[in-house]
């Protein structure tokens, strides 16, 4: 055990510092909706390609740093950014998903193509995965594409797709084996959003936002080309895509944050002349949830550590998800409670403007509902947690259709 | 930056893990917990082998010098075995109360006995170390005279290293004139609590610390971060039962692993326990490196451990049905070694309640 950085990543963190000096006056501000970035984002976004703060182990060929990939450097960058409150850089779809799963097993023409335009943020992609009759049965799609005459005419619907609305892209799986097994049909297409035949409706959640469509398609049409490995490969994809889902490393510093605007909320909330955190049922919910933010602090360096090493943190890792939700819900749970009925006046001004603190706190408290669905619900997540982390047995199969 | 283990962490924890599980097989434990006084001369001699009593005494005392969170992983895997051993007092605690408040020639004379496990201290703390029960001992004289409830580790002490009210040490011998004990079997028949009643009792003073108050609660939070680990082991022990029982035992025609119910149920155990893991190894190492952080990490570690594992020992208790309320299975040991670990040393409140204190939070203010 021991905390203190070593020399290489000491070197970076000052590299990191001095950047942040020269140039942290040209970050764009901290956090805000999901939209698409504008000029002064995809400026920064590349001085940070530039200087290896993003896009930092995309090989140079296809616009990148071309660093070895290494999670320390990566923590360091996180915190150092997230430390000096400025922006860290685009994560997106296209970014964490699609580039990763491109570079393993895209074509060199699908590599130059796609690669440097989406880690610079000039193309936006949206996922199409999610149908309306499955949300967690992924490999159950039932969107068709049929080759004819050199193109895919794909048909049918997909359901919370981010970003859709000002997406340029879709990586898509769906249908093209009918024939075949559940998981031996699917493929996985890229194509545009500008296609003929495909309609982005935004969906209203219960924030009063629409951070999600519906996507509908009507015999739209995707060159043959447009596919990634091959025929009936879409579910390998698909779960290449699933294996780079790296350790979110910036949960635990997201975590903190929260817990120190919620600390600073109750100091300074009154109710009756008292400071809420003078008070002791509020105090104690703080107190708690400031015990479980400290274990999950320290449980994410464990994590961090073996990542580094190179360890499969197997169970330790798949808690993640299901804890993290848990634990961000109840922390914006208390601000609300802290908010009171004062708290209650809501006007979202949508993704592109800025809210009050009453509201954003309002809005996370919902929008910790939806990150816990969406993802792989917390059910689901129960599910592998007892099945591949403690090797518990399955659920009997339904007999049925594939 | 490393957050783990080294190589001879892993493997003094294998050694003394497989040691116990070698030498406290479950009959043991069972006659071990009959008289209840929380030692064994055998067992205890056997842990020598080990280096386990002079793990914090430094080398120059015949000890391994090693640093609390060595300690904490010894605490773990003696927790996780419901060892009856006076580790958290004798071998933690009071070492660790020489190191920081005796002379020289006091540590010259204790410690090297403390490492050959020749003698056993228990730590009586003053109200402090906020433990429900009396607590009020007064030096006058170079003599102790008061009351003590609830000490641990007490029930084969050769001396007591008793705390006064504003962090000042003595020790004093167990069969010294003046020196009363009263021992009770407690809910968790691995460990007793003894009464020590002192009544004009000739001791010697520890004077060498600068601040024996902060000296006294550095003790004391090291105490608690042992409980911690101590309930981390316990609670690990009972969740591994649990998953294998889950996997084995048959109604309704399947295994009851495979319904949800009680895979949701393990999955919550899991997510809740395996970041306790990092957080005593966490708050064990601010003890040596991290002094700004060590008060505040000690007292959450402990409070939190009281609850997590109070919810771990009844959810996997649950899981095995009416076996696991039964005495046959021995679960119970477990159970009340957790519950044990939270009331000693300041519960979950009182250690929530101290967190506040040291971030400066007031009520009422």
């Amino acid at each position: 055990m021991d905390l203190m950085l070593s020399e290489p990543y000491q070197a970076l963190q000052a590299e990191i510092r001095d950047f942040i000096r020269h140039h942290g006056d040209k970050s764009p501000k901290v956090g805000g909706g999901r939209k698409r970035p504008d000029q002064k984002t995809l400026d920064w976004q590349k001085r940070l390609v530039e200087h290896g703060y993003a896009g930092r182990t995309i090989p140079k060929e296809y616009g990148g740093f071309g660093a070895t990939p290494d999670v320390m450097a990566a923590a360091v960058i996180a915190g150092e950014f997230a430390r000096a409150n400025v922006y860290a850089g685009l994560t997106n779809q296209g970014i964490s998903m699609l580039v990763p799963t491109l570079l393993e097993v895209g074509t060199e023409e699908q590599k130059r193509q796609y690669v440097g335009p989406t880690i610079r943020g000039d193309i936006i992609w949206c996922q199409g995965y999610s149908e309306p009759g499955n949300g967690s049965d992924l490999a159950n799609a039932q969107t068709k594409a049929e080759l004819r005459d050199g193109y895919w005419i794909v048909n049918g619907q997909k359901i919370w797709t981010s970003s859709a609305h000002y997406a340029d892209m879709m990586f898509l799986l769906c249908r093209t084996e009918p024939d075949k097994s559940k998981h031996d049909g699917l493929s996985y297409l890229l194509l545009s959003m500008k296609s003929p035949g495909l309609e982005a409706r935004p969906l209203k959640t219960m924030t009063g936002r629409s951070e999600f469509n519906e996507v509908f398609f009507t015999d739209v049409k995707v060159p043959e080309t447009q596919i990634v490995l091959g025929r009936g490969k879409g579910w390998y994809v698909a779960n290449v895509t699933l294996k780079h889902e790296r350790l979110m490393i910036g949960d635990a510093s997201k975590m903190t944050a929260r817990l120190e605007q919620l600390i600073s909320l109750l100091q300074t909330s009154e109710i009756d002349g008292v400071k809420l955190i003078g008070i002791s049922e509020y105090r104690d919910r703080l107190l708690r949830l400031q015990g479980e933010v400290l274990a999950w602090k320290a449980h994410n360096l464990r994590l961090l550590t073996e990542a580094a090493q190179g360890i499969d943190s197997g169970v330790k890792r798949m808690i993640i998800k299901y804890g993290g939700t848990m634990l961000g819900f109840r922390l914006s749970s208390l601000a609300v409670d802290a908010l009171g009925a004062a708290g209650l006046p809501y006007e979202s001004l949508g993704e592109d403007a800025e809210d009050d603190d009453a509201t954003t706190w309002n809005i996370d408290y919902m929008y910790d509902v939806g990150l816990m669905i969406g993802g792989g619900s917390t059910n689901i997540q129960k599910n592998i947690i007892g099945e591949r982390g403690l090797d518990l047995p399955r659920e009997p199969k339904v007999q049925g259709r594939a | 930056m490393d957050f783990g283990l080294t190589l001879e962490q892993r493997q003094f924890d294998d050694s003394l893990r497989a040691f116990l599980t070698d030498h406290l097989p479950m009959e043991r434990l069972r006659a071990l917990a009959e008289p209840g006084i929380g030692y064994d001369e055998t067992l205890w001699r056997n842990l020598t082998e080990l280096g386990l009593h002079g793990l914090l005494v430094p080398e120059r005392f015949g000890g391994a010098g090693l640093g609390v969170l060595d300690a904490a992983l010894a605490a773990e895997a003696l927790g996780h075995a419901a060892a009856p051993v006076p580790f958290v007092g004798s071998i933690v605690m009071a070492t660790l109360g020489f190191m920081n408040s005796a002379t020289e020639a006091q540590q010259d004379e204790y410690l090297p006995q403390i490492a050959a496990g020749e003698c056993r201290f228990a730590v009586a703390l003053p109200s402090f170390a906020g433990q429900t029960g009396s607590a009020s001992v007064q030096w006058a004289g170079s003599r102790l005279s008061g009351r003590v409830t609830g000490v641990a580790d007490a029930g084969a002490a050769t001396h007591f290293l008793v705390y006064l009210a504003d962090g000042h040490a003595a020790v004093v011998a167990a069969d010294a004139p003046g020196v009363s004990t009263r021992m009770h079997r407690s809910i968790d028949r691995t460990r007793p609590v003894v009464d020590v009643t002192f009544d004009g009792a000739l001791a010697e003073r520890l004077d060498a610390a600068n601040a024996p108050l902060v000296a006294a609660r550095r003790v004391l939070d090291t105490g608690r971060i042992m409980l911690a680990a101590d309930t981390l082991g316990a609670a690990q022990r009972m969740l591994d039962a649990a998953v294998a029982f889950a996997k084995e035992r048959v109604q309704f025609g399947r295994v009851i692993g495979s319904f949800q119910g009680l895979k949701y149920t393990l999955a919550e155990c899991v997510t809740a326990l395996e970041p306790c893991r990092a957080m005593v190894w966490y708050a064990a190492y601010a003890q040596d490196a991290l002094p700004d952080e060590a008060r505040l990490t000690a007292c959450h570690a402990k409070a939190h451990l009281g609850d997590v594992g109070r919810d771990v020992a009844r959810l996997t208790t649950e899981v095995h049905g009416g076996m696991g309320f039964t005495d046959l299975l021995g679960l119970h040991y477990w159970f009340k070694r957790i519950s044990f670990n939270r009331q000693m040393l300041g519960g979950p409140e009182r250690c929530r309640e101290e967190a506040a204190d040291v971030q400066g939070w007031k009520l009422h203010a």
